[in-house]
């Protein structure tokens, strides 16, 4: 691998970063945020546009949204789709952690799942990223 | 009703990044620098294929934050990821990009997953 590709490769790992914490750490708020609105409706759902968590979820993702628009403009979709599912993985701990959600051991055999298929997909790297093709 | 949430969100997922993907892929390389997202939220504002994308991305987002306020996140997060393989196959069709028997495989793991989290 050239000392160009290495650098673009190493730009893509570090958006990548910049995007799995900013999407891990905006899901995390919106849904401590929505599970604290009191009722259900549209109203609740306005009023809860405002509450702190959610208001810092939305703006946490809207900047993994940025970052994930960044990453796109270095590697293709297919590349993008698979080595962003880590995200996946990460929010089920956190919902187990901190929401304290009951997580079924079929949940995290699926869960593992998704991180296998995305790290297998995720290996085949794509022309953009630097890698050869499959 | 969770399911019509969960279609709901990976359809708008899936037309979102499509679109999000041609463009910056016309686009060339951006930065995370402050002046890098700033220009990028200008050429958003520019591009109708972009715009499209945003909006989107608040179908998606609505449909997630009512998902989120029904489901546990643990299961909401992972069941938006039927999403992955709509946009693998798109992808290949609409964006000619290279997907070979591994990344296909990858796919399909990720689909398995996704229907034993939603059991």
């Amino acid at each position: 691998m050239s000392a160009s590709r290495s650098r673009t490769a190493l730009r893509v790992f570090a958006v990548l970063f910049l995007f799995i914490a900013c999407k891990a750490a905006g899901n995390l708020s919106l849904a401590w945020g929505m599970k604290h609105v009191p009722a259900a409706g549209p109203v609740s759902y306005l009023r809860a546009v405002f509450d702190p968590f959610v208001l810092s979820g939305v703006f946490a993702l809207a900047l993994a949204v940025l970052m994930r628009m960044v990453l796109l403009s270095h590697a293709d979709l297919s590349y993008v789709l698979p080595v962003t599912a880590i995200g996946y993985v990460v929010a089920t701990f956190l919902g187990k952690t901190f929401l304290h959600e009951a997580v079924s051991g079929q949940r995290w055999f699926g869960t593992a799942l998704i991180f296998l298929g995305a790290a297998v997909a995720g290996a085949t790297l794509d022309s953009k990223t630097g890698g050869q093709a499959e | 009703m969770r399911w019509i949430l969960v279609l709901t969100t990976v359809a708008a997922t899936a037309l979102s990044d499509l679109l999000q993907s041609y463009e910056m892929k016309n686009a060339g390389g951006q930065s995370v620098r402050p002046r890098g997202l700033m220009r990028l939220l200008r050429m958003v504002a520019r591009r109708w294929r972009l715009l499209l994308a945003i909006a989107c991305m608040a179908i998606s987002f609505f449909s997630f934050l009512a998902l989120v306020r029904v489901e546990a996140l643990s299961f909401a997060v992972p069941a938006s990821a039927a999403s992955f393989v709509l946009e693998t196959a798109l992808a290949r069709l609409v964006l000619r990009e290279r997907i070979g028997a591994r990344r296909a495989a990858g796919a399909l793991m990720v689909l398995c997953g996704v229907v034993l989290v939603g059991g």
